[in-house]
């Protein structure tokens, strides 16, 4: 039986969860032996922690591979995937993910199903057809696809979170198997250096409460209510990606995905829409609160109390409802 | 190391010719960057079509796409920093013509409209393939595409399109810049930190959003386009065999939409401002929120 592959990232040296996420959603389809593969250098670490997890555990250990370059990735992995012939090819869909799934694709000629949420085998297993379902249109539309694999199976790419790990590791008694980055596979891409993040900056990642902004917030004058309402609550000020790349506030106050990881208490969301690249900076299941004007937002799924109403108004009779309490 | 496409869609021949002749030897940089025009739906409540595999698209608003939008900036900021040629690209019915437009309004020098009823219903591999073809026998130095598009969020064309030309890419860039036949990039990587990298052109690289501040286009700035020729490029002139392109050639069959399933969330208030406003006090109070 053809088997699935699961290609693993590590952050900071450590295995990233989505290693054992994705062990899981490799089960959604059916019963075929796993295989992990690990690219890196001085592998000892997750090599023994792989074992105990997936079937096979195949490790490319090279140098060239310490910093993850999905364009090197993609290429050392073609001819690898053509000699595998898998059922399907699981790809984190991560910063580097989003490299190499694409490129992977396009060069052993897979279908690729990007950013996949659920998935499963539909009909006989043999032929390769997989079904997902995949977020579209800012989250506010789910879209069932599906494809057929050829030779090389099917890619997935596989949203962080979307699948739970195991509590602990089945202890699968995996097989190592060393591999070779080709001979004729080499870097095109010269790593310089990792940007050291300001260590002035603001640090919101231990705050207890946050007061976090999106794009309801329309103008960057009206952050002064915001500001105000924070300080009212003795919280700090967070914000979504779309005010950081308008510069009305500072990078070190981006929650999500590619900003800063918090885990608050309490989280009052103002305008803000909730997309899974935000929420997925949330971690320790804090008390979420919601303003937003859009009665279908996704955040409305995830607070546990929500207000429909326009912040700008809203803000400041909030703040003076606190103040009001508080004395 | 070949693919198959090759082996089905034979590389053009004017192909080779562009890449043996590096751009130390041309007299301008030549960016390429690939456009979008994508509905907004980040204001409006979606309503699916009775067939159950579309949206009401009736009264959507469309726009170039956000990531695009960085793209076309940083090509523009480019030229102007240092000298090249930009050229803006799209994949897209009668009116994707409005984003190229707006794409000449930005500064960018020629627009180039790929259209043909066969590339309809394409998904990322078609989009790629028509890209690619359309791309190959031009010259170009720097290829920008937008991280990922609003509409459809598989941010895989970018990736494809590298691997069908064989140049590497960077995704999720955040800054640029060029010199000589290198360009160094700040992109995005795990863990909300940055790295920067160096890349020998001819490179492709996916724009993320808030990488510069994308200039303001005047309806006065339209009009001194408006006449601007913006040739039309088909299958047949593409050489794109009609059955590797659109709905029939599609890898990934979207079979359905739905709206995602609701509930889980918590208690929604209702009432007036003032009640609304002092039950969310109290919920706060309770878990310590002041």
């Amino acid at each position: 039986m053809r088997k699935i592959l699961v290609v693993v990232e590590r952050s900071r040296g450590a295995l990233d969860e989505t290693a054992f996420e994705l062990h899981s959603a490799a089960k959604e389809l059916g019963e075929p032996a796993v295989a992990a593969v690990l690219m890196g250098e001085d592998l000892a670490a997750p090599k023994a922690e792989l074992v105990r997890w997936f079937d096979e555990v195949h490790v490319f250990e090279d140098p060239r591979l310490a910093q993850p370059d999905g364009d090197f990735q993609a290429r050392l992995l073609a001819p690898f995937v053509q000699r595998e012939q898998p059922l399907a090819t699981l790809v984190p869909h991560t910063n580097t993910g989003m490299e190499l799934a694409p490129m992977l694709a396009a060069r052993v000629d897979a279908p690729l199903i990007a950013d996949a949420v659920t998935m499963e085998v539909a009909g006989e297993t043999a032929g390769g057809h997989v079904r997902a379902l995949r977020m579209v249109l800012a989250g506010k539309v789910q879209a069932r696809v599906s494809a057929t694999g050829g030779p090389c199976g099917v890619i997935l790419s596989v949203r962080p979170g979307a699948f739970t790990p195991l509590d602990r590791p089945p202890e699968a008694g995996g097989t190592v198997h060393s591999e070779a980055v080709p001979a004729d596979v080499s870097p095109r891409r010269r790593f310089v250096e990792t940007v050291t993040p300001d260590p002035s900056a603001v640090d919101i990642s231990q705050a207890e409460v946050l007061v976090a902004v999106g794009r309801g917030i329309e103008d960057e004058e009206n952050l002064d209510e915001v500001r105000s309402l924070a300080e009212a609550m003795g919280a700090e000020v967070a914000c979504t990606r779309p005010v950081v790349d308008k510069k009305w506030l500072e990078k070190s106050r981006q929650v999500g995905t590619s900003g800063v990881t918090v885990k608050p208490r309490v989280y009052l969301a103002l305008g803000i829409s909730g997309s899974f690249q935000h929420m997925g900076g949330i971690k320790g299941g804090p008390f979420i609160a919601a303003i937003n004007k859009d009665p279908a937002a996704p955040i409305f799924d995830v607070a546990d109390v929500g207000v429909v109403g326009d912040i700008l108004d809203l803000v400041p009779l909030l703040e003076e409802k606190i103040r009001e309490r508080k004395t | 190391m070949r693919s198959s496409w090759n082996a089905r869609w034979p590389e053009h021949p004017a192909e080779q010719s562009v890449d043996a002749k590096a751009l130390t030897e041309r007299e301008l940089m030549e960016i390429i960057v690939c456009i979008k025009r994508v509905p907004d739906v980040s204001e409006i409540e979606v309503e699916l079509a009775r067939d159950g595999r579309s949206i009401v698209t009736r009264d959507l608003d469309y726009d170039v796409n956000e990531w695009d939008n960085f793209a076309i900036e940083a090509a523009v900021q480019l030229k102007e920093a240092q000298g090249a040629r930009v050229t803006a690209i799209t994949v897209g019915d009668d009116d994707s013509e409005d984003v190229l437009r707006r794409a000449l309004a930005m500064g960018v020098d020629d627009a180039v409209h790929l259209m043909d009823p066969a590339f309809e219903g394409s998904d990322a591999w078609g989009l790629a393939t028509i890209l690619h073809r359309a791309i190959a026998d031009r010259p170009r130095d720097l290829v920008l595409t937008g991280a990922i598009s609003a509409d459809q969020a598989r941010g895989q064309v970018g990736g494809m399109l590298a691997a069908m030309l064989d140049i590497p890419m960077v995704a999720l860039v955040t800054d640029l810049a060029v010199e000589g036949g290198t360009t160094t990039v700040r992109h995005e990587v795990e863990g909300g930190l940055e790295r920067i990298e160096q890349v020998d052109l001819p490179a492709l690289l996916t724009v993320q959003t808030g990488m510069n501040e994308p200039r303001y286009v005047s309806i006065r700035g339209i009009r001194k386009v408006a006449k601007a020729e913006i040739p039309v490029l088909t299958a047949v002139d593409l050489g794109l065999d009609p059955a590797t392109i659109g709905t029939g050639a599609v890898r990934v069959t979207e079979e359905g939409v739905s709206l995602p399933t609701r509930g889980g969330g918590g208690q929604i208030l209702s009432g007036s401002a003032d009640e609304v406003i002092a039950g969310l006090v109290d919920r706060l109070q309770q878990q310590g929120g002041f």
